[in-house]
């Protein structure tokens, strides 16, 4: 069966006066229904571009130089502005980090959840008040009658996440992309926002990609995760065996950093130095200045990202080779 | 814990803010009359703790639950309402500018956003020796500069780099920066509010080691806050929960993450986040934390908490001694 969503060698680069810089230089994966999936890496990896990339919503000078999004059978990037708009915001929605900065503080929910509605479907009014309602029960609104009249700024952000989740869910989407969605909220409300989405994705039949720089959120709630370091994959798989068995340095360096999984008072493991800007990339393997293993090869070629054990585990080093 | 005298006593302390606004803002016009209304912000209310020399003190707890506040009044940035702070048994609060000048030298504070707590006009060399100068002016500009370089050196910022400006330096750098700036005169007590927050991971874990490094090497006490229940896990020998202006629990951190005793704390601890741990399932709450404007009667956690029965409404649980240094406020311990 074919793939939900088939990123291949997928190229971003934001063309700027002095030339163009390298986003994301040849990512690929696939997505399948009713699959969830993590995008991990700190800031500056390109996990938010990849995001933007798949629904073709990158602002200039940004633009997706090489590769195809392939979604339900569609090339998304070959298609026209009003194509595309059919399944932005309908086939797959996107929620953001910050509530406030997506709903708009001047209108009602109701009547931000109704102009979406009507946005994609011929819909009378009133028939979709009832929609937008439903969809609040799903997401669990107290007293969701009274929330549609209320504006965003009489929520506090635990539901205002939730009402933005809400209003992903009105066209029935079958992608939902998840940018950092619970990264400005406290740990009880995080815990609230995250069994949410599982649910969702269960009882929605919807896939998710989930943004996030918090491994232990996405272990957690993936299937598996693709971490990516400077603009690149640099190892994927399903989740439970990155976590348990990482083999990218970087990977291996992040879990190690956390704190929580040494000894208390105990000194964490350090990352040396910080990752490159997209201007200063490193040639060879971008990592490698960081690495405790890197060999002279590691400065000149590139490593590719290939399977570990014949399954979908796969990682780009060239350190596999030995004790790794 | 530690049979010696704290370094810092904090008793009953009560922060409050005025938000009512002018005459015109605070008048309500109720049953025919004109009425004048104030609005107060309960930041803090009756906290009271000790921090004993060379420990790590977290305080944990959700956004507004007054985490910040409690540090800052403690530090004298804002003067509490009531109560009294004591430093080394004497009382640092409500005294005068130059008697609280060789306090203000002992404690210092590290904050949570890099780019804004760093003056952009200033070169790293200026921030740095600024405080130097201040505290201790009989120091010549060649001694200040041996100072300044030197701890530089101890947060590893090349001292050759003084010359330049903090956008010159990454997010990482620049909290190095503040904490040299923090250490130039030599503190005995820290606040750090945030300090990680804003890092990624791979940096957190360098400032991380670099806070508990200063430690060990210049017998620092630190009051670290944050609400990354991983990392005061890690850094810190006690935690405090605050809840709504609130201390509700104060254990030290192994014995609290082990048994929390509080329901607060129960649910706060069951909802971190744990790396390759499907089967966790964390406590929900019912409904939300109230505004600190209309505090719930009784204890402040009772509309939320499941065990909660009639006396926690009419009455404010103290904290209360349930184990070895184990602390809780609560009618109904949870075991």
């Amino acid at each position: 069966m074919a793939h939900l969503l088939e990123v291949q060698d997928l190229v971003v680069k934001f063309g700027l006066r002095f030339g163009d810089l390298t986003a994301i230089d040849g990512a690929s994966f696939t997505l399948e229904k009713k699959e969830r999936m993590g995008l991990v890496g700190e800031s500056g990896a390109g996990k938010s571009v990849t995001g933007f990339a798949i629904i073709n919503l990158l602002s200039k000078p940004g633009y997706i130089a090489d590769g195809r999004v392939l979604f339900e059978g569609r090339e998304l990037n070959r298609l026209s502005e009003e194509e595309i708009r059919n399944i932005r915001g309908n086939r797959i929605s996107m929620i953001f980090q910050d509530p406030m900065m997506t709903l708009n503080p001047v209108l009602t929910i109701g009547t931000q959840m109704v102009e979406t509605v009507q946005a994609h479907r011929k819909m009378s009014k009133s028939d979709a008040m009832d929609l937008a309602l439903d969809k609040l029960k799903k997401v669990y609104i107290p007293s969701p009658e009274k929330r549609l009249s209320q504006y965003p700024h009489e929520c506090s952000g635990g539901m205002r996440q939730r009402i933005v989740i809400a209003i992903a869910l009105l066209t029935n989407p079958s992608l939902i992309i998840a940018d950092e969605p619970t990264t400005a909220l406290d740990v009880t409300i995080q815990a609230g926002i995250m069994d949410l989405l599982v649910e969702l994705c269960e009882t929605e039949d919807m896939s998710m990609i989930l943004i996030t720089h918090d491994l232990a959120v996405v272990s957690q709630v993936t299937e598996k995760i693709a971490v990516m370091y400077a603009g690149k994959i640099v190892e994927s798989g399903p989740t439970d065996d990155i976590i348990q068995a990482p083999r990218h340095p970087y990977t291996r360096g992040l879990i190690d950093a956390l704190p929580g999984t040494r000894g208390s008072g105990s000194r964490l493991y350090q990352i040396p130095g910080m990752m490159p800007t997209l201007m200063d990339i490193p040639p060879g393997c971008a990592f490698h200045p960081r690495c405790s293993i890197r060999t002279q090869r590691c400065e000149t070629e590139t490593p590719l990202l290939v399977s570990v054990d014949d399954r979908e585990h796969m990682v780009a080093c060239h350190g596999l080779g030995g004790d790794v | 814990m530690t049979p010696e005298t704290p370094l810092l006593d904090i008793e009953n302390l009560v922060k409050h803010f005025d938000i009512s606004g002018g005459l015109l803002d605070q008048l309500r016009f109720e049953n025919g009359r004109f009425l004048r209304k104030r609005t107060t912000v309960k930041a803090v209310n009756n906290v009271s703790f000790s921090i004993y020399p060379g420990e790590t003190i977290g305080i944990v707890g959700e956004s507004g639950c007054g985490k910040s506040t409690l540090a800052r009044a403690i530090l004298g940035i804002y003067p509490p309402n009531s109560g009294r702070i004591l430093y080394n048994g004497k009382q640092i609060n409500g005294i005068s500018h130059e008697a609280m000048l060789p306090y203000r030298k002992k404690m210092q504070m590290i904050f949570q956003d890099p780019y804004a707590s760093l003056n952009p006009r200033m070169t790293v060399k200026r921030t740095l020796e600024e405080p130097v100068r201040f505290h201790r002016p009989s120091l010549s500009s060649g001694e200040v500069a041996d100072k300044v370089a030197q701890v530089m050196e101890q947060v590893g910022v090349d001292p050759k780099w003084a010359g330049r400006y903090p956008h010159e330096f990454s997010g990482g750098q620049r909290q190095r920066i503040s904490i040299a700036r923090a250490l130039t005169v030599d503190p005995e007590f820290i606040v750090a509010d945030e300090p990680v927050s804003a890092l990624d991971v791979s940096i957190q874990a360098q400032i991380l080691n670099l806070l508990m490094s200063a430690q060990a090497e210049r017998g620092l006490t630190y009051m670290f806050i944050t609400h990354d229940l991983s990392v005061v896990k890690h850094i810190s020998s006690r935690v405090a929960v605050m809840y709504l202006g609130t201390l509700c629990e104060l254990a030290p951190t192994g014995e609290l993450f082990k048994s929390p005793r509080h329901p607060y704390s129960k649910a706060l601890l069951s909802a971190i986040p744990k790396l390759g741990d499907r089967t966790a399932r964390h406590i929900k709450l019912k409904g939300e934390v109230p505004t600190p404007i209309d505090l719930p009667s009784g204890c402040v956690f009772h509309a939320r908490c499941h065990y909660a029965q009639d006396i926690c409404r009419r009455a404010t649980p103290a904290l209360e001694t349930v184990g070895d240094h184990h602390y809780v406020a609560c009618f109904f311990p949870v075991e």
